[in-house]
């Protein structure tokens, strides 16, 4: 009934969208019982979401007013903004910034490009398709702990790796990956399990295209790579962003490879391995809950800056209202 | 009754039972994990443990102590070293109570008993079958504070130097008993080539992986972490001189890719028969001498901890079972602990597994029994020497205001060794110079060293 009834607001009142003065919607009792029970059908839910979701975010928040180290657990007291000042001035923040920046950024750009050409590939009926596809998903299904343990010891093993051996088919030497190459072998690890994830997203878009309008684009006299650039990329383009949107947020949370195959040197020190280092090793809340609280106010500012973005390509794309 | 109470009403009993879910979930997670229960008077108790070679015996012995102890259960936790010590400090710190046994190192336990967090267990072990003053001394003392035991070594272990005999025979290369580190520089640079490594050196970071080894080499070296002021000597001479020839070897004669190998790296290499030296624990001539572990069984021959301006460079460890005090089930953590660390145990592994597998070090009638004379003789001997000669209150050339050799008995080690041991990463890369690590490391101890002042 409800559902029904507001379909009928949308389609009389269809401008109520646009304008940002807020005019009330005329109600029956009716609906405004419906309604009312609706919403009252959803508190617990929300309840629930919000206790657990907010009341550990505001815990760390208090703690990152306090001096707390684990260490010394009689120093405990109200630290003011000393937290902050010192995670600001220490230099690890900005370059553990930088870090996440490049990781995640390189591993976005080449899961996507890769991704792009998979989906491109499975685009076509073939014998043993729904094999390939499944086949290829697979990555992105693997825990992230076990792959960073399967590349750590299977395939960028110094002596025993299967990446060395293959190099060394061709003939350079092996190479140690971990000590001389982190950042790549950390980029290498994330984008091979977030290749899949690109892929889908974008076969999404591929087979979303119009096979009349491609069929007349072929008619007129465009090559396959005309079409690509000037028909197929267009059309992606939102798919594209959402890809990269959803999956920069996945990543931003990387912590498996760090942990398992660099330990934070050379550079690889994201900010998830960051706030852990000064949590568990060095035993300081305090100082961890003030890295924490900044890694959530850069992340609120790169998500809305994005998502800003985002919407206003979608609604450039020919949005019905 | 208006619409307006009728909504409040709704809401208000949604709240409450969300609330009383989220609640009474929170509560069943901690009774369920605290590892004490009451059920049919059987108690299970959990235990956090390191997964070195010797505690994984102890979980596939455990059966037995079940079998005599019919109401006690043990459920086991193991996990990697760095691991293992995060959470279980996590865990104490915060009177977590996740688990009643916790493994702990020699560098935890007074810094742990000083606070007030481990239970005393010179009652319980003053128990005569239990024979506490069978317990090797330095083990013992590094555990006992204000004259109060606070936790039972399981096994401890100094470091020496293990080395193929097969690969130096054929070229012609000597070891003596006391070697020193030029010595064993020059003799395994002369050995690597591209499919051995001269010598396996731990690189990995971490305060108790690669600075392990590397404590002691700038111990003998004439280096140390600080001074007896609390003044770092991270950028003083001898550290450096120290870290800079641990570098070159490395990179000279080495394993490649030294970052990732740690103590089970170098193991799997060094059993593998693809490196000539090896220095590292006491403990793992257990694992290289047994021939289901190893390939190189019964070809490694071993010396004692090579040496520069020093008389002896091992270093001394121990991993404990301590019961933290806020833990309800004492006894019953008493009555396992009893078992693992008693002489029965000791023949039970022997017996059982093979006598190169037993617990080294925490007892000296360990090194009596003949059938472990026999067996482990390559090593046991020496073990037992080194451990009992070296001074964990001056292992260096100049004393030092803490007890440790390879470690810095203060809790903000754990940072900065760690720290440190990313800076000499860099170094290992080739991203960074001795100096410059050693600079950047030199600010962190300091901070740490003025808040001990």
């Amino acid at each position: 009934m409800a559902i029904a009834d507001s379909t009928r607001l949308l389609v009389t009142a269809p401008d109520q969208g646009r304008r940002r003065k807020r005019t009330k919607i005329p109600l029956t009792p009716g609906e405004r019982r419906n309604l009312r029970l609706a919403r009252a059908l959803l508190w617990p839910a929300l309840i629930v979401a919000i206790l657990i979701t907010q009341v550990p975010f505001v815990v760390t928040i208090y703690y990152s007013f306090q001096t707390w180290n684990l260490q010394r657990p009689r120093d405990r007291g109200f630290a003011g903004l000393e937290n902050y000042v010192d995670v600001l001035t220490n230099g690890a923040f900005f370059s553990s910034l930088w870090a996440t920046v490049l990781i995640v950024g390189s591993s976005a750009v080449i899961s996507l490009v890769v991704g792009m050409a998979l989906a491109m590939l499975l685009d076509r009926k073939f014998f043993g398709r729904g094999l390939a596809r499944t086949l290829l998903i697979t990555p992105f299904l693997m825990m992230p702990a076990a792959s960073a343990l399967i590349w750590k010891w299977s395939m960028l093993d110094n002596d025993a790796g299967m990446v060395n051996w293959v190099l060394g088919l061709i003939g350079i030497s092996p190479i140690a990956w971990n000590t001389s190459l982190p950042i790549l072998t950390v980029i290498i690890t994330l984008a091979w399990q977030y290749t899949p994830f690109m892929m889908l997203i974008l076969l999404a878009g591929l087979q979303s295209q119009p096979q009349d309008v491609l069929e007349a684009a072929s008619v007129d006299g465009a090559g396959p790579v005309r079409t690509f650039f000037s028909m197929t990329l267009p059309h992606l383009r939102q798919y594209v962003e959402l890809a990269v949107l959803l999956g920069v947020i996945l990543m931003l949370q990387v912590f498996d490879p760090v942990n398992i195959m660099t330990k934070g040197t050379g550079g690889t020190k994201t900010m998830a391995y960051l706030l852990y280092e000064r949590a568990f090793i060095g035993s300081d809340i305090g100082e961890a809950s003030a890295y924490g609280v900044l890694t959530v106010i850069v992340t609120i500012v790169v998500a809305t800056i994005a998502l800003r973005t985002l919407f206003k390509m979608l609604k450039v794309e020919g949005d019905l209202r | 009754m208006t619409q307006h109470s009728n909504r409040r009403r709704v809401v208000v009993g949604a709240a409450v039972l969300a609330s009383g879910a989220l609640l009474a979930s929170c509560a069943g997670a901690g009774g369920g994990a605290g590892g004490g229960g009451g059920e049919d008077g059987v108690t299970t108790l959990t235990l956090a443990t390191v997964n070195n070679p010797q505690m994984v015996d102890m979980q596939e012995l455990a059966p037995k102590f079940e079998a005599e102890h019919p109401d006690i259960k043990i459920k086991f936790v193991q996990m990697e070293e760095n691991d293992l010590r995060d959470k279980v400090t996590a865990d104490i710190s915060t009177d977590g109570g996740q688990y009643d046994i916790m493994t702990i190192g020699s560098y935890e336990a007074p810094i742990w008993a000083a606070n007030g967090w481990l239970a005393d267990l010179t009652d319980y072990a003053g128990d005569a079958d239990y024979d506490v003053d069978d317990l090797m001394p330095p083990v013992r003392d590094a555990l006992t504070v204000d004259d109060s035991l606070y936790a039972v070594p399981f096994y401890a272990e100094s470091s020496f130097l293990m080395y193929n005999k097969e690969i130096l025979d054929e070229a012609g290369i000597e070891v003596s008993d006391r070697p020193t580190w030029d010595e064993v520089a020059e003799a395994a640079r002369a050995v690597a080539d591209d499919d051995t490594a001269g010598i396996c050196l731990r690189g990995k970071p971490g305060w108790g992986e690669v600075f392990a080894p590397l404590t002691t080499v700038v111990n003998t070296f004439g280096g140390q972490w600080y001074d007896e002021n609390w003044d770092a000597q991270v950028d003083g001479e001898g550290f450096t001189e120290a870290v800079q020839f641990y570098t070159d070897l490395v990179k000279d004669a080495g394993e490649s890719d030294p970052v990732s190998y740690g103590f089970t790296e170098c193991l799997n290499l060094f059993t593998q028969g693809d490196a000539a030296f090896w220095y590292d624990a006491t403990s793992a001539a257990g694992s290289v001498e047994s021939p289901e572990l190893s390939d190189v069984a019964g070809k490694i021959g071993y010396a004692h901890a090579p040496v520069n301006k020093t008389d002896e460079s091992g270093w001394l460890f121990a991993w404990n079972l301590a019961v933290p005090e806020s833990s309800q089930n004492k006894d019953a953590a008493w009555e396992f602990m009893n078992w693992a660390t008693s002489k029965e145990y000791i023949k039970l592994v022997g017996e059982e597994l093979g006598w190169s597998r037993v617990p080294p070090g925490s007892r000296q009638s360990t090194y009596e029994i003949p059938e472990y004379q026999d067996e482990a003789g390559a090593f046991a001997g020496l073990t037992k020497d080194i451990m009992l000669a070296v001074d964990p209150a001056q292992p260096g050339v100049d004393p030092q205001p803490y007890v440790g050799i390879q470690y810095v008995t203060i809790p903000e080690f754990q940072d900065v060794g760690n720290q440190v041991s990313q800076q000499v990463a860099d170094v290992f890369a080739g991203r960074s110079s001795v100096e410059d690590a050693l600079a950047a490391g030199q600010k962190v101890a300091q901070d740490a060293g003025d808040a001990q002042k």
